[in-house]
């Protein structure tokens, strides 16, 4: 059965929803969709580094990640700088730095297509193996750390005070971040993961009046976009990632119709 | 989990410096179980920043802050809830414990909002919301119970109610209680101690004395400190927590 390209690809695809769901509340509830993407962009510079020294390449996506992630956190303490241009300085420089590594090995031949927007339908069996075996972990460290982590969502200080150590079970979701990014680049590439993360999350928020209502939401809208998109993929000919992130971008339209309203009209 | 003298928390000459400024600077206070320390100072007086010195939420501070507990509930002075966010009021109440249903529920009536329990925290008025913090500290059976500004928003009657229930956690839970007033001339009269701040402790010591010390009446004018009202409670009637009034039995 694993024979099967298709059968690969759906089995890669479900693994990375369940994961991309629950996470994606946490950006979105935290507002860290370009954090999200700055991390992707930096991904890059860890696929040609596992290009040149033959590590895994989830792994040195992994650590690339993590580390941007880490000279950000120094950044923000350091500089006068908003968070934002922090952010688009440390994705755009670190993209271009992988771009001009990528132009120093001319001599491999690199699908930088494949890398931007990942290619679902050419996973292997090792591949499968990653996403989930990283994604189960990825779940568990996140089911522990659940609740610390929520109440430091909520309001920082109130957690701090309280005893939740939220600068600890902040810098952990930022690892699981970098992590998620990691195991699943080359399914649907570096620009279009950011878009698994938010999009489900963000269909669910429109749907769900409680925080695990908006997670079990998020965690069927990833899996719908999978399933419906990867059929179409294979019934239309499109490519496979952008018509995942498509489903789930006319599953968010769908859902604006059911919109639970705002905090005025609640009632 | 306290030391011999029941300190839950002890604060030694303690400042804070943020950018080039002192928010507050010298401040020593010890905070005991059972006890009531009530905040008071104008604004800008580092009232707010004492009670976040003091539940350990500034990383370089001046001087020494020692706890003795872990079971803190904090009632902070204001608290942005993004939209983003979907919470209920019963999330919200378990956001930093177990709490069981009925655990929950309890703690809901004491502060008069049970009705609350299943509603969205955004669609709250800013008194309902207040009450509901109330809730949650309370639930929380702390050691130590720090009250920011805990009866803003709340009208008048509600105000009277949660002092007298302030007054009823102090006495169940045995808890020591830091409590900053909104309002410079009241002080609950089941205080203990008050300290007044302006930038530095001005004052302090028992409402009366602080009330008819020297520097409190140069701080905020002979005339005005005079109103310094400890209020009492020596009611014939229980001003129930949602306005209504009800006779006492005896």
């Amino acid at each position: 059965m694993l024979d099967d390209f298709f059968v690969r690809a759906l089995l890669v695809g479900i693994g990375m929803a369940l994961v991309t769901g629950p996470l994606g509340c946490f950006v979105v509830w935290r507002r860290l969709s370009f954090f999200g993407d700055t991390l992707a962009h930096s991904a890059l510079l860890g696929v040609t580094l596992s290009y040149t020294t033959e590590i895994n390449m989830a792994l040195s996506v992994f650590v690339i990640s993590s580390i941007v992630a880490l000279i950000l956190l120094k950044l923000q303490k350091k500089t006068n700088l908003p968070a934002d241009a922090l952010l688009g300085l440390l994705a755009h420089s670190s993209l271009a730095i992988g771009l001009v590594v990528i132009g120093l090995l001319a001599t491999i031949r690199f699908d930088l297509m494949g890398l931007l927007f990942g290619d679902i339908l050419a996973v292997n069996v090792n591949d499968i193996a990653v996403v989930w075996i990283g994604g189960a972990i990825i779940l568990m460290v996140l089911k522990i750390i659940w609740k610390p982590l929520f109440a430091s969502t909520v309001n920082y200080e109130l957690a701090e005070a309280e005893g939740m150590k939220p600068e600890k079970y902040n810098a952990i979701f930022t690892i699981l971040l970098a992590a998620i990014i990691a195991i699943s680049i080359k399914m649907v590439g570096l620009l279009l993961i950011t878009g698994m993360l938010i999009i489900p999350a963000a269909m669910a928020r429109n749907l769900s009046d409680n925080p695990n209502q908006m997670v079990i939401f998020s965690i069927i809208g990833g899996l719908l976009s999978v399933f419906i998109g990867l059929f179409a993929s294979l019934e239309i000919n499109t490519p496979s990632g952008p018509s995942i992130i498509t489903t789930g971008l006319i599953l968010f339209i769908l859902s604006l119709t059911k919109i639970k309203k705002k905090s005025q009209l609640n009632n | 989990m306290t030391n011999k003298n029941n300190t839950l928390v002890k604060l030694e000459n303690a400042g804070v410096l943020v950018n080039d400024k002192w928010l507050v600077r010298g401040v020593s206070l010890e905070i005991k179980k059972g006890k009531i320390i009530t905040l008071i100072g104008p604004n800008g007086s580092g009232k707010s920043t004492t009670a976040k010195i003091t539940l350990g939420l500034y990383k370089n501070i001046e001087g020494k802050v020692e706890k003795f507990t872990n079971k803190i509930a904090y009632v902070p002075q204001k608290i942005n809830i993004d939209w983003t966010l979907p919470i209920r009021v019963n999330d919200f109440m378990n956001l930093t414990s177990n709490l069981k249903k009925e655990e929950i529920e309890t703690a809901l009536e004491t502060t008069g909002t049970p009705h609350l329990k299943n509603k969205d925290l955004k669609s709250l008025s800013g008194g309902e919301f207040q009450r509901v913090l109330m809730a949650r500290a309370i639930a929380k059976k702390p050691e130590l119970l720090v009250l920011d500004e805990p009866v803003q928003g709340v009208d008048f009657n509600g105000e009277i109610a949660l002092y007298e229930l302030i007054k009823k956690i102090s006495d169940t839970l045995n808890c020591g209680i830091l409590l900053i007033s909104h309002n410079l001339h009241v002080v609950m009269s089941k205080t203990d101690h008050v300290v007044c701040l302006n930038g530095h402790v001005c004052c302090s010591g028992t409402p009366i004395d602080v009330a008819n010390n020297e520097k409190y009446q140069e701080l905020f004018g002979k005339d005005i400190s005079k109103i310094l009202s400890v209020y009492e409670h020596s009611h014939d009637h229980i001003h129930k927590i949602d306005g209504t009034i009800e006779k006492k039995e005896n």
